[in-house]
């Protein structure tokens, strides 16, 4: 059977903190972070490994800082 | 292979499936945290980006909060004053039919001191694309009560809810543009979800479609938040516009081409 196995990167350092892609991600892997970055903001991080790489968070997020990777596997 | 990828094996350049397309310049946003105007520019860039259109594609920016679009979309831009972005897309795309040209204004900028140009741009079927931003509020200047704002919905010029007894009925002029015999496709999207985020992109490729074939002037409202404006986080704007915003200003095509024969 196909699996699909994604990766998200943050690039935190323009994260806002918005908490958008939170939501909008169907596998919850995405958690905001106790620490801020450099303006201040909570950012965003991925969290777990059920990562499918759909992209939803991507799109989603007003700032565009957020980049996918996703690979097939066969279970 | 197996299923025991780690992070590194994934994140490699062949496994890319999203990121910010380079036709948004790489710099900061201007805009607060989950303000719709950032997605709706990058929305646009993919489109150029697709198009393959970078070099022949003027974009007409606004007075408000998008006033700096220019500063963030690597392709030639106008600044124009107040409400007269589609005076100045009119004289572009007349001056250049071989290039995609598009407007980008807010609520006040489109409803408000420019509604003359919006209308007149409309009903003489301008083939250019208006991309409006409709957030119910002067977003820049602290949130004033615009043309669009809800009856009963509060802004700082406003502070107990709009009396439409006192000020006036909101205007949908989306849907006045829409009776007008210039346009040719006019459509409701919003940003707040990624399903809606790919339905506004689809409805922006069509737009830029229809325009660049001079089939006429092509009308893109995307309700947004102000979450500074309304006051609120992000998600409870996005969650405040779906129960205030929607139910008055629909989400869906409002005039669909009747030559193409389709429906979404
Ligand atoms: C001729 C003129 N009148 C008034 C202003 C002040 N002004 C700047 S932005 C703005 C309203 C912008 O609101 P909107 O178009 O809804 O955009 P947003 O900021 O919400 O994105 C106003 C009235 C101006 N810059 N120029
Ligand atoms: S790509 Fe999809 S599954 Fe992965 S973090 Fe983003 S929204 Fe969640
Ligand atoms: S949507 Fe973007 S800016 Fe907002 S919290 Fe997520 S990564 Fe950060
Ligand atoms: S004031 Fe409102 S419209 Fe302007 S950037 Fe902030 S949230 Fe967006």
């Amino acid at each position: 059977m196909a699996k699909l196995k994604g990766a998200i990167v943050i690039d935190i350092e323009r994260c806002k903190g918005c908490e958008v892609c939170v939501g909008a991600c169907p596998e919850s892997v995405i958690t905001m972070a106790k620490g801020v970055n450099g303006k201040g903001y909570h950012f965003a991080e991925p969290t777990g490994d059920n990562c499918t790489g759909c992209t939803n968070c991507a799109v989603v997020c007003p700032d565009g800082v957020i980049t996918v990777y996703r690979v097939k596997v066969t279970v | 292979m197996s299923e025991t990828l780690t992070r590194d094996q994934i994140i490699k350049p062949e496994n890319l499936v999203y990121r910010r397309t380079p036709l948004m310049v790489d710099r900061p946003l201007s805009y607060c945290p989950g303000c719709g105007h950032g997605t709706v520019h990058r929305l646009i860039m993919e489109i150029i980006e697709e198009l393959d259109a970078q070099a022949r594609t003027v974009g007409v920016a606004p007075v408000g909060c998008s006033v700096l679009a220019y500063e963030f979309l690597d392709i030639d831009m106008q600044q124009a004053a107040h409400g007269r972005a589609p005076a100045l897309a009119t004289a572009i795309s007349r001056m250049n039919p071989d290039k995609y040209v598009f407007t980008y204004q807010g609520d006040g900028d489109l409803a408000a001191i420019g509604t003359a140009e919006t209308i007149h741009a409309c009903n003489r079927a301008e083939n250019f694309v208006i991309v409006f931003i409709n957030n119910g509020i002067y977003g820049m200047t602290g949130g004033q009560m615009a043309p669009t704002t809800l009856p009963g919905m509060k802004a700082s010029t406003c502070p107990y809810g709009r009396d439409t007894a006192i000020m006036g009925n909101p205007l949908k002029i989306t849907e006045l543009v829409a009776q007008l015999p210039g346009t040719y496709f006019v459509t409701r999207q919003s940003v707040h979800t990624p399903a809606n985020v790919r339905k506004t992109k689809k409805a922006l490729r069509k737009a830029f479609d229809y325009s660049f074939a001079k089939k006429g002037l092509c009308f893109v409202e995307v309700v947004s938040n102000c979450n500074s404006g309304w006051k609120m986080t992000p998600v409870q704007a996005n969650q405040w516009m779906v129960d205030n915003m929607f139910p008055f200003y629909p989400l869906g095509d409002i005039k669909v081409p009747q030559d193409a024969g389709e429906k979404e």
